[in-house]
């Protein structure tokens, strides 16, 4: 057993470090993206519009029912090849997207468990004064069922970064394919990643402390 | 003018209210009294619609639904033309109290946010709680809670109030300044449908009093009639059993 090159992993941490940014950024965007899809889904399992209503099950048991890194090869590899237009497809867009669909999938349960939760009472104030089904749903309901959901929603969140790493498959240099780099110059792979694998760990363990403000934030209309 | 005619709700099998006809004058205050469970809250729930009935029409104001035809946007102009008080107050849990009364406002009666903020203001005034404006209902005590929802009810400015039990789930200590507040809504000559258990309180405020058994409208009339003369044996045991 050789002793760790503790010089070579602390001059790897600013290398690193400065693909912090992409990871957070593709994450991000898909978050964002993923959480407008998911809720258009659960709302759509909720009140299940005749003739949508399979396509979305169709979808989601797609996108859960498969690998992420599969789903990916397939939207940057295979389907330029069928879609020309998608032909200029680069591997962050293609890393968002696959980020999205995938997670929406999953999120789209979580949201719709979390609608079903929110009380009867709350759906009848909100018809008895008039608001129409997407009124209700963007003012009382969706909030509430936020409020639910946002522990797992979170959980996914931190599923997504850790995701993000997949997108070194497709040529990204994000954290993992710059760490990919490094070692493969200093054959230092134990070193390479463990740091990598530190950084990533300590960017959920803040997301982690961030989810707890969270709740007490949304908690706060429920406080006694 | 509010005009029932031949309300009919069934569930499953059951019938639970059989072809009920109702005038409701423009001011008027009409208690509906009787039995658990023969159809008292849904008749309520039907003229809101939250119950859709199977037969019948409701006509309040210039807005006339006949429920076998019913729309969309008929029913939307129905509950837009009543408002309804909760027995469980049902207020917005993501919302404050003033943010409970503004919602119909800004929501649904598109006016400017300023206006909505200081009706809801106004309207918290007169139910006494201006200085829980900001707080959330669950914060607040039952009958606060309840005075907060009879405030959204009031500030819609609705042809027609329906109150169903609005005392029946609070604690005794809150029913008073809820029927206190109720009171002060009827003195604003506000028409208004109640169903309650309060019967000291439906003999003071009503014009008139309705007893509801099986589903049917038993007996109508002025509360001294209906209460101290009741005609039919049923409402007799009923009168027996509440004093």
């Amino acid at each position: 057993m050789r002793a760790l090159d503790l010089d070579y992993m602390l001059g790897l941490v600013p290398v690193i470090l400065g693909y912090v940014p992409l990871t957070l950024f593709m994450a991000s965007v898909a978050m964002v993206c993923a959480l407008v899809l998911a809720s258009l889904l659960a709302v759509e399992r909720v009140i299940r519009v005749p003739g949508l209503d399979w396509l979305v099950m169709l979808f989601i048991s797609f996108f859960r029912g498969t690998p992420l890194l599969v789903q990916l090869f397939l939207f940057y590899y295979g389907l330029p090849q069928v879609l020309s237009f998608l032909a200029q497809i680069n591997g962050v867009t293609a890393a968002i997207m696959g980020l999205t669909l995938h997670f929406s999938a999953y999120m789209a349960e979580a949201i719709r468990a979390a609608i079903i939760g929110v009380d009867r009472s709350q759906w009848e104030a909100a018809q008895s004064i008039g608001m129409t089904p997407a009124q209700m749903m963007r003012r009382i309901v969706l909030p509430q069922a936020g409020r639910i959901a946002a522990p797992t929603l979170v959980n996914y969140f931190i599923d997504m970064i850790k995701g993000t790493s997949l997108a070194f498959t497709l040529g990204v240099t994000e954290m993992m394919g710059a760490t990919q780099k490094e070692a493969a110059g200093s054959f230092l792979y134990f070193e390479a990643f463990l740091v990598v694998a530190i950084l990533y760990w300590i960017i959920v363990e803040t997301l982690n402390q961030g989810q707890k403000q969270l709740e007490t934030y949304l908690n706060k209309a429920y406080a006694r | 003018m509010i005009s029932i005619r031949g309300l009919t709700k069934r569930f499953g099998g059951t019938t639970v209210l059989d072809a009920i006809d109702l005038d409701i004058a423009d001011g008027e205050r009409v208690v509906v009294i009787g039995p658990s469970g023969t159809g008292k809250s849904t008749l309520l729930r039907c003229v809101n619609f939250l119950d859709r009935p199977d037969a019948g029409t409701i006509a309040v104001g210039d807005v006339v639904v006949d429920a076998e035809r019913a729309s969309k946007r008929d029913m939307l102009a129905l509950r837009r033309a009543t408002a309804f008080v909760f027995q469980n107050y049902a207020l917005f849990a993501n919302k404050t109290a003033k943010e409970n009364i503004m919602e119909a406002l800004v929501t649904v009666q598109r006016r400017p946010k300023d206006e909505a903020e200081r009706r809801a203001l106004a309207v918290l005034a007169e139910t006494g709680l201006a200085e829980k404006a900001d707080s959330y209902p669950s914060a607040l005590s039952g009958g606060q809670q309840q005075r907060v929802g009879i405030g959204r009810a009031m500030a819609i400015g609705a042809d027609l109030m329906l109150f169903d039990e609005p005392t029946s789930a609070l604690d005794p200590e809150w029913v008073g300044e809820v029927l206190d507040l109720m009171r002060r809504v009827a003195e604003q000559r506000q028409t208004m449908l109640i169903v309650t258990h309060e019967m000291q309180f439906a003999r003071e405020i009503a014009d008139r009093v309705v007893f509801m058994d099986g589903g049917r409208i038993v007996e109508v009339g002025p509360p001294d009639q209906v209460l101290d003369t009741p005609k039919d044996e049923r409402l007799r045991r009923f009168l027996r059993r509440v004093a």
